[in-house]
């Protein structure tokens, strides 16, 4: 797949830090809802063939957004996501943990910092994790062991034809 | 206590001996000479990039000699890149999401 938008994925081990940052065609109030709106993060957050599906989400300093992430085979991974801090369209941090289906979390967790900037009509998106424990992230990808070639493919495709029009 | 093969590449002067050794397989005087630390300190890098099975060792003579294990090196960048390939998806599918809304705008 063939895509100018810049994307860079860094692990800071010392730091214990994965910091990602990507850029997006579009204006910044809208990539801002994209991150911050319930309705619009459940179509994209969770990669295909996952489901992400949001329980309930109040974007509010000390609010939280109760998730799950859906298998094709319909098991669910709770996870909980707490407001920390919140700069209207510019910065918003998040206390991450997974949980059982009745919030019950499962600690340790990670600390999310989100920052948002707009460039003549693109929006950079810059992302920091800071994990306590890399046996934590380990367990992330547990979850996502699937072959993601062919999603990935497929995806290739479909945007190739979006492209074309 | 099993090593946290992440906590070993952590520290920087580890990364250096990785790096060195990655060319040759060197002897502990040989590695000591790329750093301006103690010989112990040095070795105590090596015992830790040892524990957790990064860097193997040789006996040849008198001498041991300390080489790479490629394979576990592999392990981190795959384990990596299945990470990054997770954000690179949701990314992805954020771009179509965002396009569908700018559509629906107009």
């Amino acid at each position: 797949m063939t895509n100018d938008l810049l994307f860079e994925f860094n692990v800071d081990k010392a730091a214990q830090t994965v910091t990602i940052k990507r850029e997006f065609d579009a204006e910044l109030s809208l990539v801002w809802d994209a991150f911050t709106k319930a309705e619009i993060l459940d179509q994209w957050w969770a990669p295909a063939p996952y489901i992400s599906k949001t329980r309930y989400m109040d974007f509010e300093v000390g609010g939280r957004r109760f998730y799950a992430m859906i298998t094709p085979e319909g098991q669910e991974r709770w996870s909980v996501q707490k407001y920390t801090s919140i700069t209207p369209k510019t910065n918003f941090k998040i206390f991450n943990a997974f949980s059982d289906e009745n919030e019950n979390l499962q600690l340790p967790g990670s600390d999310w910092d989100l920052n948002f900037s707009e460039e003549n009509g693109t929006t950079i998106v810059n992302i920091s994790v800071y994990n306590e424990s890399f046996e934590r992230m380990e367990s992330l990808l547990e979850g996502f062991k699937l072959g993601f070639t062919a999603t990935l493919k497929q995806l290739e495709t479909m945007l190739a034809t979006m492209s074309k029009k | 206590m099993r090593r946290d093969i992440f906590q070993a590449i952590a520290d920087p002067t580890r990364r250096a001996i990785i790096t060195l050794i990655a060319l040759q397989s060197m002897t502990p005087n040989a590695i000591a000479d790329n750093f301006n630390i103690t010989r112990q300190a040095v070795s105590k890098h090596i015992r830790i990039l040892t524990e957790c099975d990064l860097v193997k060792q040789e006996q040849q003579g008198r001498e041991i000699y300390y080489s790479l294990e490629i394979e576990k090196m592999k392990e981190i960048d795959k384990w990596l890149a299945q990470f990054r390939k997770i954000w690179e998806t949701r990314f992805n599918q954020l771009d179509k999401v965002l396009l569908t809304i700018k559509k629906n705008k107009k």
